[in-house]
């Protein structure tokens, strides 16, 4: 076996917290051999980013390696001074972040942040620094990088911002990169670019990456060996391969199974003692009359007739009946959150029909359909749960807050009996509900964000990507939840999302759009093996796949 | 280890105020020593007339301008009066007229800033324009001209110190009522069926208290020494009422013959107040921010 690059002993980080001392990652043990690429996967919570930062010796003030060895191509790092680190860093272990926005300077030229890595470490003088960073530009296809060695970050999308990142990283040539969730928040098809970037560049320099993700598929698409990790400790560790066909461990088996693939169904996602228990997924029922019928709507910003005038939605029609769930596919930028605004009466539209339940509501400004009829029949489940619950209110409180608004007939204890009964229909225990939304997991604010929705019998709710912030064990449930309801409440949904895996677990009809324009419509089945435009089949090419699994025998539920 | 066992599992996560008010004191020691700073300050305020050994305003309580003694612990002042108990006497006064002062700029403060950073556009202009041409002017001489054009009150020095203070309040409100105008709980109350008033006063303003807390204890030090500047320079309060502003500006008179006592004992009393207010605003702000208390 070839000597590591990177070997690390029974590592064990603690953090002092005002609970007293949490062990963040207990005796974590891996090695990265030249070339390899490592996958650290886990949920949040499992202590892979602390592991790198532990690795980079970029823990904040709280934590402390208390155990365990970090050898470095023969360097002891648990023990260099932190001058020496600073050495080391960026010209030997590079890192990438997850918001590639976050990571660079804003008020400085990108072209400038790339040289100034390249002074930093004496691999470029003043005078040459420039032509090496439009190197550097170039090297991570930076379209124009003469020019583009002016721009500001905010002039880039973020695919393009994280390309400047991974240009900064691999600046000095190191020989390992540690990418955090280097493409959590993008786009499937600028995941794809970046990812295949990251690997041509690496393979180029003969660096080693360790690549740390939630997602197993992505993870299986780039990683030659995987390393599974629970609550700081190493549950598994094998090659990419060998751990997707026979995974040893429970909790491995059951990150695999709540990762979508194509042909599981929403029930396939759940762990297995929970599978045997659910209910089987009820019949689909024809969908009934239409609820909510969307003719012509447009949308443009800026002034019309002027130069930056822009329209996010032109033109867009559909229809969802009763029963059904219609799945809005699209990158983002191509229109959807925008027309989801319309439809929920957030935002006034600029043309166009919106007609629910027989009212035409495009005509009422969104300021006064607060307090209209309707407001209660048609309700959201936000994307972020923790960005959309009110950090001074408890549980209680916000799930409360539209029946004291809009069920005027409820008197206080109906409405806390009301909560009650909510909060057992998303199954969020009733001691959670005095608790703030900082004191809740993310699954349990997703139930709180979905119990508040629900409070008012809607007819129709708008789910914009409301897993796209959860762990996949996590989105399995929410995702069995809201089917489940779906079905007990007669409710229709409004499915938008840029993960059309996801998306098809609970649609029946999928929207594609691009540029604020329909390209693609149809029953789901038909668009996920038979796309019929591009658009479509490079969305679907782009998500990167688990390996089939062997099928189990008791994968009973499939047939 | 029974007793806790019995207890159901529904017991409250959230600690207790008094819980919580220990920790913040025991995570920072300089907030506990404020907070006890400040506490006594309250009791000199509210106990001080019924405490002191002497009338603040008997003349000849002691023979003129002696130096600090058992009898008269801060001396006493070319009348004759207790030095002493004029500086604890003088407490209520300038604290009431700093935290009304307070008060009254925090609340119309936050509702012109809080409406200017919701609604934007032309409120937010006439708002904003309107909080410029305040900060235009040198803030001291403002007071004056407004004390010196309404008449020598301690209500007009109050009023004065609060438009000065105006400003800051709705400045920091703007801001941080329009950086959460777009939040997602925001977006949810406007679907949980919340009017735009409601939205803005009961969803996102209280998200607002923390930074304001400390704003606001930090002001209360600048509104003391305001109030003591304005009343040092003849506008306000009129002797022979005790206030630390007049007790400097007489003893000024006495510094040259020696009689350093006058000045020094009601300025480290204007000192120490400011102090506290500035110290205590840290504390305040994790008092009132509900994601300190795990």
């Amino acid at each position: 076996m070839a000597i590591p690059i990177l070997d690390v002993q029974r590592l064990t980080v603690d953090f002092t917290t005002r609970k007293g001392i949490v062990r963040a990652i207990d005796a974590v043990s891996l090695h990265v051999t030249k070339g390899e690429t490592l996958g650290i996967v886990g949920e949040s919570g499992s202590g892979k980013s602390v592991t790198s930062y532990a690795v980079m010796k970029i823990l904040d003030r709280a934590g402390k390696i208390t155990n365990g060895k970090i050898t470095y191509s023969g360097m002891s790092l648990h023990k260099i001074a932190e001058s020496d680190m600073r050495d080391i860093r960026g010209r030997e272990i590079s890192m990438i972040f997850q918001n590639p926005r976050a990571a660079l300077n804003p008020i400085r030229k990108i072209g400038k942040q790339v040289a100034d890595v390249l002074i930093q470490h004496n691999q470029a003088t003043k005078a040459d620094a420039r032509e090496k960073a439009i190197e550097m530009l170039k090297a991570v296809k930076i379209a124009d990088a003469e020019q583009r060695f002016h721009a500001y970050p905010f002039e880039l999308s973020g695919g393009m911002c994280q390309r400047i990142v991974i240009a900064i990283a691999l600046a000095c040539r190191p020989q390992l990169l540690i990418a955090d969730e280097p493409t959590t928040g993008l786009d499937v098809t600028t995941q794809k670019a970046v990812m295949d970037l990251i690997v041509e560049l690496t393979a180029r320099f003969n660096m080693s990456t360790i690549l740390i993700t939630h997602d197993l598929g992505l993870a299986a698409a780039y990683c030659d060996r995987l390393m599974v990790m629970e609550k700081g400790r190493v549950v598994e560790q094998n090659a990419s391969t060998v751990l997707f066909q026979s995974p040893q461990k429970d909790y491995t088996k059951q990150l695999l199974r709540a990762t979508p693939r194509r042909d599981s169904n929403v029930r396939d996602l759940l762990p297995e003692a929970m599978h045997g228990k659910a209910d089987p997924l009820p019949q689909s029922i024809p969908p009934g009359p239409p609820v909510l019928t969307v003719s012509h709507l447009k949308m443009g910003f800026g002034k019309p007739g002027s130069e930056n005038y822009h329209l996010a939605v032109r033109d867009l029609s559909f229809t969802i009946r009763q029963g059904e769930s219609l799945g809005l596919v699209g990158e983002s930028g191509c229109g959807k959150s925008t027309t989801s605004a319309m439809v929920m009466r957030l935002l006034d539209v600029t043309d166009g029909h919106i007609e629910f339940l027989g009212q035409d509501i495009a005509s009422i400004p969104a300021s006064q359909f607060a307090s209209h009829p309707l407001r209660g029949k048609l309700q959201m489940v936000f994307q972020d749960p923790t960005d959309s619950l009110n950090p001074r209110w408890s549980a209680e409180r916000s799930i409360e807050d539209p029946l004291k608004n809009l069920s005027k007939g409820l008197g206080k204890t109906e409405r806390k009996a009301r909560v009650v009964e909510l909060a057992g229909l998303v199954g969020l225990p009733t001691h959670l509900l005095d608790r703030f939304p900082h004191q809740l997991s993310g699954g349990q604010k997703a139930r709180v964000g979905i119990a508040r929705a629900v409070a008012l019998d809607p007819q129709l709710l708008i789910l914009d990507e409301p897993t796209a912030a959860l762990d996949v064990s996590v989105q399995a449930i929410v995702l069995n939840l809201l089917e489940d309801l779906k079905h007990r409440l007669g409710m229709s949904y409004l499915f938008i999302s840029h993960d059309l895996n996801v998306v098809r677990l609970l649609c029946d009809r999928i929207i594609v759009m691009q540029q604020g324009k329909i390209v693609e419509e149809g029953d789901a089945r038909t668009i996920m093996d038979h796309p019929e435009t591009d658009y479509t089949r490079s969305l679907l090419a782009a998500i990167p796949h688990p390996p089939a699994r062997e099928t189990h025998t008791d994968s009973g539920a499939l047939a | 280890m029974t007793s806790s066992s019995v207890t159901p599992a529904t017991a409250p996560a959230r600690d207790g105020l008094w819980h919580h008010l220990r920790y913040i004191m025991a995570e920072n020691p300089l907030t506990g020593i404020s907070f006890a700073m400040f506490i006594g300050l309250i009791i000199m305020a509210i106990f001080g007339p019924y405490l002191v050994p002497f009338d603040p305003l008997a003349t000849g309580a002691g023979p003129a301008l002696k130096p600090p003694n058992l009898a008269h612990w801060f001396g006493t002042d070319h009348l004759g009066r207790d030095v002493f108990s004029r500086v604890v006497v003088a407490t209520r006064l300038d604290l009431l007229i700093s935290v009304s002062a307070v008060a009254l700029s925090f609340v119309f403060g936050s509702i012109i800033g809080s409406l200017s950073g919701y609604f934007g556009g032309w409120t937010d202009q006439i708002a904003g324009r309107f909080m410029d041409t305040i900060m235009a002017f040198p803030l001291f001489v403002l007071a004056m001209g407004i004390v010196a054009a309404a008449g020598n009150s301690v209500e007009n020095i109050v009023y004065a110190t609060a438009i000065i203070n105006l400003p800051f309040y709705a400045r920091m409100a703007r801001a941080e009522v329009s950086i959460r105008r777009n939040a997602g709980f925001v977006q949810a109350a406007r679907l949980s069926g919340n009017s735009e008033l409601r939205v803005l006063f009961g969803h996102i303003f209280p998200n607002t208290l923390p930074p304001m807390m400390v704003q606001i204890s930090l002001n209360m030090g600048w509104a003391i020494l305001n109030a003591a500047g304005l009343s040092f320079i003849g506008l306000g309060v009129q002797p022979p009422t005790p206030e630390w502003g007049i007790m400097v500006a007489e003893g000024a008179n006495f510094i040259i013959s020696g009689e350093w006592w006058l000045v020094v004992f009601p300025g480290m009393a204007l000192m120490l107040a400011v102090f506290t207010f500035n110290l205590i605003g840290d504390g305040l702000r994790d008092l009132v921010d509900p994601q300190r208390r795990t």
